[in-house]
């Protein structure tokens, strides 16, 4: 096979299929924009769009949940403490709005000085830089030290759960520092001189939040295509032959881990200024461990499932808590059990083995005669076809 | 300075006290292929754990290419130009052959050649031309799970060679395969001699008559004896310990 004269054209198609993917993203952008908010108004389910804003804020983390997990098969039921450590610095900054007085609940404590590590956050751009940043560099130190020794499987996945009790704990206990259990609260706060809770400045979230899940999105694309993210598929297929092949695998997964602990955190800072409240809740296991569910019911290593996934399950959820409250957490557990049982590769997974077959019959009535893949490689096997189709065509 | 690529002097691996190699002294010149027999835990698999770098020495020392590899990571000593072929095929199963071949045949393997690194030409041309010396080019664009076991192993020293290492080791590359997979992998392997050093590691007496010149017999960690097939298999004391038993079971 002469490559040289492949080349170009491979080039081309992978052009070509970059240029669709970018206009499927930019149509589900507007719709997400111009389109859906204004049906969900008109038929009266207003309250609807804030959350789904919500939950395209949680797809961004389901994003990085899908690239450490679903295509470096490294399990972090974690997530929750980057989650929570993006929502609690805008939280922050909005609790020192508008000119960087004391926030109420100190007073409740006997505090009449800001701490310390509270000043910074009076600067928006300190604000959003640190709420990409805390979670990337608390990502990047803990999976060094973890990956570097060789821990792997259940016993990263149980070490990222202590990590998040330790910083559950941290952020409960400490009343005098950050409200502890109650929590921030944003929606009373003012950005820009608009209370953060009105429609307008929710409406400006909303929006950012569809531009920024898709340039997560771009971002997931373009770690995962390419070198790196065969590179990431080869150190869940078998990392010892990696590390014999030359690679470092130590880099390339803290490297993946802190980028999804950063998508993380712009989930967790998304998700609180829609919901108006951020609390050490948030760093419930049960939270951490539901992250990974929508990413298996959309489907491990595809973002489009992760996305999916996220919206799939947290509609379900609102829809059944508002009509059976008690259910949900049943409904839950089975969904989890029947995606593992029966769609392991998750929606997008079953689309892609089996829908393209059924959809097929429906609008053909014919099925696929599906060969083992060999079979339709053998170079003899293609001639012999090739022959039977001229001569049916001589005859 | 040495004439060797390889030299392994007095070399102890112990596991809490079990010694699975003792003093063991071996050498290797450029461009030689050497087959190590020996029977079951005669400490084969730690002797190639130890030269890339995946165990330890406890005593003694590991010399490539007049370099101590004590204290190197595996993916260093990978770097340097040892290859690594193991016992069963370990391919990147959803990955194509041609990019598990393509990950290989990088020469940037930090960070940023991963993430901004694109193959080049030459890289392009050096996978299709790997892909036909292995006979995948058929298969070069379909998931590696989908391989028959013969094929794997083929991949797998091809993913092997397309790291360009100056010596192969080679963990019995014919466990498994049938009587018509193993001469292709014998062929392969004397054909990739003529440009690596080569270590092999086998059981199977058939194909080590195929391919070896040199055969070194390992018997409880240490060397037995060295010399050509037939020196090997007249030596008493490899028909002991392993030749022997093997005519019995065949006897049997």
């Amino acid at each position: 096979m002469d490559i040289t004269a492949t080349k170009p054209r491979f080039d081309w198609q992978k052009r070509r299929f970059l240029l669709i993917e970018g206009a499927i993203v930019l149509v589900f952008v507007l719709l997400l924009i111009f389109v859906i908010p204004q049906f969900l108004v008109s038929i009266g389910q207003a309250f609807r769009v804030n959350l789904l804003g919500r939950y395209l804020a949680l797809a961004i983390v389901a994003l990085g949940i899908d690239i450490i997990w679903g295509y470096t098969g490294i399990l972090s039921l974690g997530h929750g403490l980057f989650f929570a450590l993006g929502g609690y610095a805008l939280a922050m900054y909005l609790q020192l709005q508008p000119n960087g007085q004391l926030p109420d609940f100190f007073s409740l404590y006997g505090v009449t000085e800001l701490p310390a590590f509270w000043q910074p956050f009076s600067s928006l751009p300190f604000t959003i830089f640190a709420a990409v940043a805390i979670p990337t560099i608390v990502a990047a130190v803990l999976g060094y030290l973890v990956f570097r020794n060789r821990i792997r499987g259940v016993y990263f996945a149980i070490l990222t759960q202590a990590a998040l009790i330790v910083f559950f704990n941290l952020f409960n206990g400490q009343q005098k520092l950050i409200n502890g259990t109650n929590g921030l609260k944003t929606d009373t706060a003012t950005i820009f001189g608009q209370p953060a809770g009105s429609a307008a400045v929710q409406w400006s979230f909303y929006v950012l939040t569809v531009v920024l899940l898709a340039g997560a999105y771009a971002l997931c694309r373009w770690l995962t295509s390419g070198r790196l993210g065969r590179l990431l598929i080869a150190i869940r297929d078998d990392e010892p032959r990696v590390r014999f092949t030359g690679y470092n695998p130590t880099a390339f997964k803290v490297l993946v881990f802190a980028a999804s602990a950063g998508l993380a955190g712009v989930a967790g800072a998304l998700y609180t200024v829609q919901s108006g409240i951020i609390t050490p809740k948030v760093m419930d296991i049960a939270f951490s461990i539901e992250m990974v569910i929508w990413v298996a019911v959309g489907g491990r290593a595809s973002l489009v499932g992760a996305i999916l996934g996220t919206l799939v399950v947290n509609f379900a959820k609102s829809f059944l808590s508002e009509k059976f409250p008690e259910v949900w957490l049943f409904f839950q557990g089975a969904l989890f059990l029947i995606v593992v049982m029966v769609l392991p590769g998750g929606l997008i997974g079953w689309l892609r083995t089996h829908g393209l077959d059924y959809s097929r019959t429906l609008l053909r009535g014919k099925q696929r005669v599906t060969t083992y893949p060999s079979l339709e490689e053998d170079p003899d096997v293609e001639y012999e076809r090739q022959d039977l189709t001229n001569r049916k065509s001589d005859g | 300075m040495s004439d060797k690529i390889l030299q392994i002097e007095n070399l102890t691996v112990s596991f809490d006290g079990f010694k699975a190699i003792k003093n063991l002294n071996f050498s290797l010149d450029p461009g030689e292929l050497r087959v190590v027999i020996g029977p079951n835990g005669a400490g084969k698999t730690t002797f190639l754990d130890t030269i890339t770098g995946k165990t330890q020495p406890t005593i003694g020392r590991v010399i490539f290419k007049d370099r101590d590899l004590r204290g190197l990571k595996e993916h260093q000593i990978a770097r340097m130009g040892i290859g690594r072929k193991f016992q069963t095929p370990r391919v990147y199963l959803n990955l194509t052959p041609r990019e598990g071949l393509e990950l290989s045949c990088n020469r940037r393997k930090n960070i940023i050649g991963a993430v901004f690194g694109k193959p080049t030409t030459a890289e392009r041309r050096t996978v299709s031309g790997l892909l036909d010396t292995i006979g995948l080019t058929n298969k070069a664009d379909i998931q590696a799970a989908l391989l028959s076991h013969g094929e794997k192993q083929r991949l797998e020293i091809g993913m092997l060679v397309a790291q360009s290492p100056d010596l192969l080791l080679v963990d019995e590359p014919v466990a498994g395969l049938t009587d018509e997979e193993t001469e292709k992998v014998g062929d392969l392997l004397m054909a990739l001699a003529e440009s690596h050093s080569i270590i092999v590691i086998e059981h199977d007496m058939e194909f080590v008559r195929q391919i070896a010149r040199q055969v070194t017999v390992l018997h409880e960690g240490t060397v037995l004896c060295e010399g050509t097939m037939d020196e090997v298999q007249t030596d008493p004391h490899v028909i002991e310990v392993y030749l022997g038993h093997q005519d019995e079971a065949e006897a049997a």
